[in-house]
This record gives C-alpha cells, sequence and structure tokens, in this order.
C-alpha cells in the first residue's frame, strides 16, 4: 500500500498543488459520478435486452429499433469510469481490478455477448443464427447487470471475493435495477399496445428492487458487523428514504400512465444506487486495503491536466448525449430503422 | 506468460478492427461528400455498402477494446501503479475527445440518413473520422511513450518507485509520436485501400458496368499508389530514428549480433530449418547489400558501427519473431506499390476494368495489407522486449503481483476461443454483405446511377 509523499521528497510537493484544494474529492465525486451514469444509461439498454425475453418477434424489433442508435455511446460510460479511476487513482485501479480478476472478465463477456448479439440478429436471415444471437442478447444482457452489481458492492464493503452473500444479492437487486430502467425506457420510446405489459413489469422489478435492496442492506449489517454505524449513518438513511421516494413515484406514474416521469423516477433509483456505493465508499477509495483517496490520488501536475480536460471535455460530450437522445427522441418503429444496426 | 500471450492476442484482434475503422473513415467521409454534393448513386450506394462493414467493424472494435483498457489493471497491476500517472491520464482524453464523439456520430451515420440534413449528414461522418483519428492519437501517445519514454523522473512513494509526470508536452510529444503516428495511420489507409480495391474488384468483375464499383476501384488503385509509395519512403526514415533511439530493436530487425559494419539482408531464405527459429547470417542464404544496414541507420555512412545483440546489457528480444515479421511487412510493402503501379498504369491506359488477372490479383490481396500491419506492430512491440517501457520498467516486473496463473491461463482460454468466434462471425456477416451486393450487382444487369454506358469500357475522369 502506497503513502502520500514520503518525507524524502518535499521540495515537490512544495514546487505543485492541487488546482483546488479538495481535487482528490472531486475526482472521487467523478469516480462515483460516471459510474453512476452508466448505471443508468446502460441500465436502459440492460433492461431492454432483459425484457427481450419474453417478447414476440414484432415485439423485439422494436425493442431494438428504439435501442439501437443508443446503446454503443452509453456503453462509452463504463470506458470513462474506468479511465477516471486509471487517472485520478492508478495504484487503486490496479488493486481493484486485479482482485475481482474474472468477474472484470466475466462482465466484459456479457457486455460483448449484449453487443455482438444485438447487432449480429439482423445481419443474416436465418432462423438459427437470430435464434442464437438473441439469446447472447439476453445472457449478455441479464449478465452484466447482476456482475456490475455484484462488482460494486464487493469494491464498496472491501469483500475479497463477489461469490459472497451480499455481492450476490446486490446483484440480483441491479438486475431487478434495470428491469425498471428498461420498462421506463421502452414505455417512452415505444407507442404500442405492449405498453400495458411493460408497465406491469416495470411496477414488478421496482417492487422487487426495494425489496432486494432492503434485504442486501440487512445483509451487509448482519455480516459486516465492523460497517455498522458507516451503514446506519445519516447519508445513508436519506438515500434509503429517497429510495423509496424514487419508487413510490415509478409505481405511480407507471400506473397514470405518465411514463416520463416513469423514466425520471426509475432513473432517481439508479443515481441512489451509485449514491450508496460512494458512501460506503468514502473517504476510502479501496475499502479492502484500507487505501484511502489522499493515498491513492494522482499526483498535482498529472491530476490538473486530467482536471483541465475533463473540464472542457465532460460538458461536450453532456451535449453529445443530449443531440443524440433528442434526435432519436420521437417513438421508434420496427420499420426501416432497424435496418442497417 | 499467460497475461502477456492474452494482451498480445487480444491486441491482433483489436488492431484489425481499430485499423479498419482509422481507414475506412476517410472513404466514407468522401463518399458521403460526393453524395450529397453531386447526388450520384455511385455514391450512395458505396456508403451504404462501407457504412454497414464500418458499422459491424466499430461494435467488433469496442468489444474487443474496452477489455484492452481494464487489462492495464487486471493483468499489469505493476506496470499501472508504476507508470499509471503518467498513461491513465491519455488513455482517459482518449475517451472524453474521440471515443464518445465516435460512438455518438456513428449512431447518426447509421441510422440518421432520414432524419437529419445533409450538411449534419456529412458532419456526422466527418466527426465519425475525427473521433477515429483522434482515439488513434491518444493510444499512441501511449505506446510511443513506452518506447522512448520523455518528461517524467523516477520517484519513492511508499517503497515502490512509481513514474510522476514533469512535462506534459515533452512526454506526450515524445521522439517517437510523431513517426509512429503517421506510419499507423497510413498502414491503415493501405490496408483499408487494398481491402475496398479488392472488393470493387470482384464486384468489377461480376459485373463490368457497376459504375459504383469502378468508381470505388480506381479511386483504391490510385490512393494504393501514393500511399505505399510515401509508406516506403517514410519507413526508410522512420528505421533510421529507431537505430537511434532503441538499437536493440534494430539489431533484431536485421539479426545482427556482432557489434561492427552492418549488411542489409534484401532477400532472406532459411538454409537450415534453425534459421526460422533463429535467425543468423551463417544459416540464411541472403541477398544482402554490404553495409547498407550501417549506411541506414546512420543516414549515409555506411562505416558506421551498428551495435550488435551480443553488446546490450539486456537479453536480446526474440529475434526470430521480430526478423521474420520485419522482412515479411516490407516485402509486403513492395507488393503493394508494384501492385499500386501497375492499377494505376492500366487505369491510364483505360482498360483497369478489363483486366481480369489483374483483378483476381488483387481481390487475393485484399487482406494482405492487414497482415502487414499486424507484422510491422510485432516489430514494433516485441522489438521492445525486454523492456515493457524502454529503459523504465521490464515487462515481466509489470505484471499483476497478486494474479494466479491459473486465472490468467482460464481467461487467456476465453479469449482465444470468444476471439476466434468472434472473426468467424464477423467474415460471415461480411460475406452476407457481399453476396448480397453481388446479387444487386447481378451479371451483365447494369446497376441504376448516371448511366451513359454503351457497353463499351468507359473511362471518367477520376470521380470528378
Amino acid at each position: 500500500m502506497t503513502e502520500s509523499l514520503s518525507a524524502t521528497e518535499p521540495a515537490l510537493a512544495a514546487t505543485s498543488a492541487y488546482l483546488v484544494e479538495s481535487l482528490p474529492e472531486l475526482w472521487f465525486g467523478l469516480v462515483v459520478a460516471t459510474f453512476g451514469v452508466y448505471l443508468l444509461l446502460d441500465g436502459f439498454d440492460f433492461g431492454v435486452g432483459v425484457l427481450f425475453a419474453e417478447a414476440d418477434e414484432t415485439d423485439r424489433r422494436q425493442f431494438l429499433a428504439a435501442f439501437g442508435p443508443l446503446w454503443k455511446a452509453n456503453e462509452v460510460w463504463l470506458v470513462l469510469f474506468g479511465t477516471v479511476l486509471f487517472a485520478g487513482f492508478p495504484a487503486a485501479y490496479a488493486a481493484i481490478l486485479g482482485r475481482y480478476y474474472l468477474a472484470v472478465f466475466a462482465l466484459l463477456l456479457a457486455l460483448g455477448l449484449r453487443g455482438l448479439g444485438s447487432k449480429f440478429r439482423g445481419e443474416r436471415d436465418d432462423e438459427r443464427w437470430v435464434r442464437f444471437w438473441d439469446r447472447c442478447f439476453v445472457v449478455g444482457s441479464a449478465a452484466a447487470p447482476f456482475l456490475l452489481g455484484a462488482f460494486a458492492a464487493s469494491w464498496a464493503l472491501g469483500e475479497p471475493s463477489v461469490i459472497a452473500v451480499v455481492p450476490l444479492l446486490a446483484g440480483a437487486a441491479t438486475v431487478a435495477l434495470v428491469t425498471a430502467l428498461g420498462a421506463a425506457f421502452l414505455c417512452v420510446k415505444l407507442e404500442s399496445p405492449i405498453r400495458d405489459r411493460l408497465v406491469r413489469r416495470g411496477r414488478a422489478a421496482t417492487a422487487g428492487y426495494v425489496a432486494l435492496g432492503t434485504v442486501t442492506l440487512v445483509a451487509s449489517v448482519i455480516r459486516y458487523p465492523a460497517l455498522r454505524s458507516e451503514i446506519q449513518s445519516v447519508p445513508m438513511g436519506g438515500l434509503c428514504i429517497g429510495t423509496i421516494a424514487c419508487a413510490g413515484i415509478a409505481v405511480a406514474a407507471a400506473t397514470g400512465n405518465r411514463y416520463r416521469w416513469f423514466a425520471v423516477a426509475t432513473a432517481g433509483l439508479a443515481v441512489a444506487f451509485a449514491a450508496f456505493i460512494g458512501v460506503l465508499l468514502y473517504p476510502a477509495i479501496d475499502p479492502a486495503t484500507g487505501t484511502t483517496i489522499a493515498d491513492a490520488v494522482a499526483a498535482p501536475l498529472s491530476l490538473n491536466l486530467t482536471t483541465g480536460f475533463a473540464v472542457v471535455f465532460l460538458p461536450l460530450i453532456g451535449s453529445y448525449f443530449v443531440v443524440l437522445y433528442s434526435l432519436f427522441d420521437d417513438p421508434a418503429s420496427d420499420s426501416g430503422q432497424y435496418q442497417h444496426g | 506468460m499467460a497475461s502477456r500471450i492474452q494482451f498480445g492476442w487480444t491486441i491482433t484482434v483489436h488492431i484489425l478492427f481499430a485499423s479498419l475503422s482509422i481507414g475506412l473513415a476517410p472513404f466514407l467521409v468522401y463518399v458521403t461528400v460526393q453524395e450529397v454534393r453531386t447526388g450520384d448513386q455511385r455514391y450512395a450506394r458505396l456508403r451504404e455498402f462501407w457504412t454497414k462493414v464500418f458499422g459491424v467493424g466499430f461494435v467488433m472494435g469496442t468489444v474487443t477494446g474496452i477489455p484492452m483498457g481494464f487489462m492495464f489493471g487486471t493483468n499489469f497491476g505493476s506496470f499501472s501503479t508504476t507508470v499509471g500517472e503518467l498513461l491513465g491520464g491519455p488513455l482517459s482524453f482518449e475517451v472524453k475527445m474521440a471515443f464518445f464523439l465516435e460512438a455518438v456520430s456513428l449512431g447518426v451515420l447509421l441510422f440518421g440518413r432520414e432524419r437529419v440534413s445533409d450538411r449534419f449528414y456529412v458532419l456526422s461522418s466527418v466527426l465519425v473520422g475525427v473521433g477515429a483519428w483522434l482515439s488513434a492519437f491518444w493510444v499512441l501517445v501511449v505506446n510511443s511513450w513506452m518506447q522512448t519514454p520523455r518528461g517524467y523522473e523516477i520517484v519513492t512513494e511508499g517503497g515502490t518507485s512509481v513514474a510522476r509526470l514533469t512535462d506534459p508536452v515533452a512526454a506526450f510529444f515524445n521522439p517517437r509520436f510523431p513517426w509512429m503516428y503517421v506510419h499507423m495511420q497510413n498502414a491503415s489507409i493501405i490496408a483499408v485501400t487494398l481491402l475496398v480495391a479488392g472488393v470493387a474488384a470482384y464486384f468489377v468483375r461480376t459485373n463490368r458496368e457497376s459504375d459504383a464499383w469502378r468508381t470505388a476501384l480506381r479511386l483504391a488503385v490510385v490512393v494504393l499508389l501514393v500511399t505505399s509509395a510515401f509508406q516506403a519512403v517514410h519507413g526508410d526514415a522512420y528505421g533510421r530514428h529507431v537505430a537511434d533511439t532503441q538499437p536493440h530493436k534494430f539489431a533484431a530487425m536485421e539479426a545482427h549480433y556482432e557489434t561492427g559494419q552492418a549488411d542489409l539482408h534484401l532477400v532472406a531464405i532459411p538454409t537450415d530449418p534453425e534459421a526460422i527459429t533463429d535467425p543468423r547470417a551463417e544459416n540464411l542464404y541472403t541477398i544482402s547489400i554490404p553495409h547498407a544496414a550501417s549506411f541506414l541507420a546512420s543516414g549515409g555512412d555506411p562505416t558506421t558501427e551498428v551495435t550488435g545483440l551480443d553488446d546490450f546489457e539486456f537479453e536480446s528480444p526474440p529475434v526470430a519473431i521480430v526478423f521474420w515479421s520485419f522482412r515479411l511487412m516490407v516485402g509486403l510493402g513492395f507488393w503493394f506499390i508494384a501492385l499500386g503501379a501497375w492499377g494505376t498504369y492500366r487505369y491510364w491506359r483505360g482498360d483497369l476494368a478489363e483486366a481480369d488477372r489483374y483483378l483476381q490479383v488483387l481481390t487475393a490481396s485484399a487482406p494482405l495489407g492487414f497482415v502487414a500491419l499486424l507484422t510491422g506492430w510485432y516489430v514494433t512491440e516485441i522489438g521492445r522486449q525486454p523492456w515493457l517501457v524502454q529503459g523504465v520498467l521490464r515487462t515481466a516486473e509489470g505484471v499483476s503481483p497478486s494474479l494466479t496463473s491459473t486465472e490468467a491461463t482460464l481467461t487467456l482460454l476465453g479469449f482465444v476461443v470468444g476471439y476466434l468466434g468472434l472473426l468467424a462471425a464477423f467474415l460471415l456477416v461480411c460475406k452476407g454483405f457481399v453476396d448480397e451486393e453481388r446479387d444487386r450487382c447481378g451479371v451483365g444487369d447494369r446497376d441504376d446511377t448516371d448511366g451513359t454506358t454503351d457497353g463499351r469500357p468507359r473511362e471518367v475522369t477520376a470521380d470528378d
């Protein structure tokens, strides 16, 4: 484990400083935020994949038409999360990814299956080919959020393996969360009779998420007595209340056919999930080894430089997404749109 | 070792798709601009076909590229810890500046033809290209820094040595970077040009009257001649730079063991099976120019001493791979110049579309650009060994300490099987595109377009 600047280089510490004193904390916030944006945006896509399992061929085409232009851009947020962690906290990046080695690769495999499944199914007119890639798409879309949730929980709790009770519960909760997100997304994007079924699925998934989330938290208190005070802290309580409020709004909005509110409320659930991870982590960046933000943060010059880039480019990236989502804002149809996907 | 093979294998597959994007992007911009400017259906047709290929290639590039970024952490943890402060930045710039731009613009390019104005559509194709090229920019900043590291100092942090950035400009624009960027981007263009030429030649042989594909063919052979000739001239100068900055790599490229004046082997044929794994002057039949390697390394002085592999303080890179890869790359490079020259000559004579044997050869050569590109990459990366970062970190020291060989072997196996499956699926999909297009071409059946053909091969000046 590294320590902050050792006594032998006081000169270096004196010659350069962070742009603002709290820059390391801001970068920690950025790591958590990029994770949250990724979970939210790709959560829509994962949910589409999960709901794809029980859809018929017409529905499937519509689902993919809604999802086609967006998912690649959404997935880039995962890469951004990885590189923000790498640039801000290189030592922690190596330690965390090395520890959850197989889980990380399983996640990448699931993402690969999801991406290829959606892309390849439409490229050949062959029943077996289509079925095969459909299966890849569904399995990848369900496994990816499960692994993502399990990974995030292990990381935040300092659990050395994802194969443990709480991470597995968190993974299951994440699958419920993305199902709700996907249902809300499709309700906004599609105008068709299947909306009724999507509303039912979305409500059930929201309730399932709250139930599984509660079990996860209770199990954490039992399994990690050392973290009990942290889990029962004020911010955690606030997030629990926020989650329940969002879930209530989501169910009510879905029932009242107010689909945009349904989407906004489920998005709130995803944001709260990322915030749970952030609160549990802070002030450590890697609780398993006790490495804190101050221990692992990159040196001032490197961090200042990447901060400069982030200040310029993050708003620009935000504008890309506004353009992209508004361009493909109207309801998707199955005709024509997915021909060249 | 499993980690290294895994990284090598995954980057081999990834680089194919990365360079497909890099090389195809300018071509797509060109046909999209022409389509919008002239309204000519030829270009719309080419744009539709190659955008499909680009779309699938991009997904493949993403699927194979995301693991690369994470592998720095999972498999090369010590590397990430030591040089992360230098390399994490550029990699995150790549995502922020390039990757988002490319992914978002591609959504518009693939799905938005009917939704956006012509101008916006052209812009999206340009932005896809800019994204692909910026992406390569930052990746090669990282890679060239590993070849010629600058702008850093080594400090001890809690008992671990780490490289700390002191001068970002010196680090990012290190001496190798401009060489590598030009060489790599041009190699990608050559590879894609050959692919376009080979595919176009195939369709032209199916239907001599296909205006769209004759246009593509003419364009491709001329571009091929220009870019491959440039690559040879530039590559020669690049070699000199390598000799200056990484003499052990230069020595391995020529299998030069003993310090002294070095010959350049133009042609090398093994006279002994051992030469394949251990090439040395003794077991090769070579056609060589005496002292030419000295001449090249020094930029004109044939008596210059070139340090031999036996005289470095560290062990040699795997000479056989570097030596033979380099021969293959250079040989293919000259073959491409010949192909470009032959095609341009037939074009100039006005019977390119009738040159049956030439078109067959062109189709057969379609994948060779990618072979040359990969062998060149092997020379660069394997020739750097035993260093991971030249003079700073050895590859063996870069691997994650916590990683068990079972885990690494397991994922290696997964990547080998998975990526082979991916390549097969990709080729199958592309075969589908080609079959579909061939049916559209139909023998003797003239395709749409500006049609003033009178059954005779007709030469128009290349693409306006």
